[in-house]
């Protein structure tokens, strides 16, 4: 008899940590996406059902609001500039980050540890502080209000995950496999390009997309470093201010759309940047 | 002609000496062995002369070419890793073409060099599988198969049976062996398996602590080792040790026997002789019983010799019980002896 209550006794205590792990699961994906289905609802509903109270469950497909976006003054041109500082900060973040990934997996060099480190803590200078100087500088040498100088900001955010991006991918590959290249007449260069980067390339293009995001989603920097050449965010920023409720949610769609779509199509490798992925 | 000179290479990782001074020439088309417990310094001195380590200081010389400057392509030298080191993102048939194609030759030579060594490591039929698609053996055979398709001087091997299960590591012992033989290269072939050894080599160098302690024939090595650690590693188990006390003229007196030995005048010496060397006889050893473990064909019996443990190897047929009193005696010609102090051997 004893046994059996023991055995319903930890059946119960497993039910129960089942139930508290499905409602937690169940939260957190309500806590994301709740407002992402409103922020949907919204923006594909006329300017009146916005408004109203209760909110219809399905969208009316009134493509009203994004229309008016997508006629909106400057605004084609500020998508313009934010897939141009984008693709710039795609590029620079891997060309720089990607060879201090394969360094930092590849040589033991003193300060090593510290310098993951730093780079980490990188991110966690606030933004706001270095904006002022940043401008003064950037009016200076002529670089405010350009494509390129705010692509160094965002690559500046962007690299610390680069950089530990292909730190993990890089790691993922035994160095026996370039070990054997070169005993198989390859220099560095060509094992690499003939070993390593076929290798690694899923996740390079994965952490460039990340980078991408990163400048996409980028708000402060481009607010103040950019008058004439907005990119998006900081264009539907300053114009959402004054806007009606629901060209609010348009804009917010337009935003998080592409991001959401990107990250989504490279969440693997993200959890390569925490070592998981290989593993 | 790949004769393969070393001459008083030393390499140290910062305060860590790996490599002490190593002296070793190697014959063109020997078989040679590097063979230590992990940490010998055996792998760094094979990458050393791979040239994926740089030595602190010393020469390499490779068919009167020195090379210790070169990078690992320019040396005409092949590889094959521990763990395979198959390239994922090509096809058995490309990784087996792969330093083919550096070398830029023209596609059918490739296709010809190709087939021909899948043919040698049986790998005909696995030319367009991945690497993710073979076992642990298939993937070790591919890698032999490249180093092989390069139609090395030299071809260098790092414990490439390692990663094996025993059934498999047996079957491509011989394998290689007769592969490598009929290829008429110089091998070079790391391993900590003294049976490997054994099996394969045309000779075998003993590494311990940065030293090569004995370059010598399998048997040699095993027969007369050079030095009371060449002695305590090799066989299994390996050889039992007694201290030796002068009795003068050549005689020794171990564990109250009196038998002859060298005649030097050193105060001590260290008696060691092999399991299977001793007898059961009238007069000798008293040695008790403790464990007797049956081998099959013979027992292994570990004793007790005045306080120190001592393994015999006896025939089967015997019925020895554990607590039983033995008296054993050396094979004629079987005992040696070693200097305590220079833990050499002393004739």
């Amino acid at each position: 008899m004893t046994d059996t209550v023991a055995i319903d006794a930890s059946a119960d205590t497993r039910k129960w940590g089942k139930v508290l792990y499905v409602s937690t699961v169940v939260f957190l994906c309500a806590w994301v996406l709740v407002p992402i289905y409103f922020l949907l609802i919204n923006t594909l509903s006329s300017p009146e059902t916005v408004t109203s109270f209760p909110k219809p469950f399905w969208p009316e497909f009134d493509l009203a609001s994004l229309t008016f976006f997508a006629g909106f003054d400057g605004m084609l041109s500020a998508l313009k500039n934010s897939i141009i500082v984008a693709a710039m900060t795609m590029v620079m973040s891997i060309v720089i980050g990607a060879p201090a990934g394969y360094a930092l997996s590849r040589f033991e060099f003193r300060g090593k540890g510290t310098f993951r480190l730093l780079i980490l803590l990188t991110r966690a200078f606030p933004l706001p502080l270095l904006a002022l100087p940043l401008a003064v500088l950037f009016i200076r040498t002529g670089l405010d209000d350009t494509a390129f100088g705010l692509a160094l900001v965002h690559t500046t955010l962007a690299i610390p995950f680069s950089v530990l991006i292909t730190f993990s991918l890089f790691s993922g590959i035994p160095i026996e496999l370039e070990e054997a290249a070169w005993t198989l007449g390859c220099n560095r260069l060509t094992a690499f390009q003939k070993v390593v980067l076929p290798l690694i390339l899923p996740g390079i293009t994965a952490s460039a997309i990340f980078a991408f995001v990163i400048s996409w989603n980028e708000v402060f920097a481009a607010a103040v470093l950019t008058i004439e050449n907005r990119t998006l965010t900081a264009f539907l920023l300053q114009n959402l201010n004054t806007s009606p409720l629901h060209l609010k949610f348009a804009g917010g769609f337009i935003l998080v759309v592409p991001a959401l779509i990107f990250i989504f199509a490279v969440r693997k490798y993200l959890f390569a940047m925490w070592g998981i992925a290989n593993r | 002609m790949a004769e393969i000179q070393i001459k008083n290479v030393a390499k140290s990782f910062g305060a860590y000496q790996a490599l002490n001074d190593i002296n070793l020439t190697i014959a063109d088309q020997e078989f040679m062995v590097l063979l230590g417990a992990s940490g010998c310094g055996k792998s760094t001195l094979l990458r050393i002369i791979a040239g994926l380590e740089t030595a602190t200081s010393g020469e390499v010389w490779i068919g009167g070419r020195r090379i210790d400057h070169l990078s690992p392509k320019d040396r005409g030298i092949a590889m094959v890793f521990q763990n395979y080191a198959v390239f994922p993102h090509l096809t058995v048939f490309e990784n087996i073409g792969f330093g083919l194609r550096m070398q830029k030759l023209p596609n059918d030579e490739v296709t010809r060099r190709v087939e021909r060594v899948a043919g040698l490591m049986h790998i005909e039929m696995l030319l367009k599988r991945y690497s993710g698609e073979l076992s642990g053996g298939q993937r070790q055979r591919v890698a032999v198969a490249r180093a092989l398709a390069m139609e090395p001087d030299v071809i260098l091997m790092d414990e490439p049976l390692s990663n094996l299960d025993a059934l498999l590591r047996m079957e491509m012992r011989a394998e290689l062996k007769g592969v490598l033989a009929e290829s008429k290269t110089t091998a070079i072939y790391v391993t900590h398996d003294q049976v490997e050894a054994m099996s394969m080599a045309d000779r075998i160098s003993v590494m311990h602590e940065g030293n090569i302690v004995q370059a010598a024939s399998p048997i040699e090595v095993y027969r007369n080792p050079a030095a009371e650690f060449v002695a305590s590693f090799i066989g299994n188990p390996p050889m039992n040790f007694l201290p030796a006390n002068p009795q003068g003229g050549g005689k020794w007196s171990v564990a109250g026997q009196t038998w002859d030995g060298p005649a030097t005048e050193k105060p001590l010496l260290q008696f060691a002789i092999r399991p299977e060397d001793m007898m059961q006889t009238e007069e000798g050893l008293t040695a008790i019983a403790k464990v007797v473990e049956p081998l099959g064909a013979h027992i292994l019996v570990t004793c007790d010799v005045a306080g120190s443990q001592f393994r015999v190897i006896l025939d089967s047929e015997m019925s020895v019980r554990p607590g039983q009193k033995l008296t054993l005696s050396p094979q004629p010609g079987r005992a040696r002896w070693f200097d305590p102090e220079t833990t050499l051997a002393v004739a």
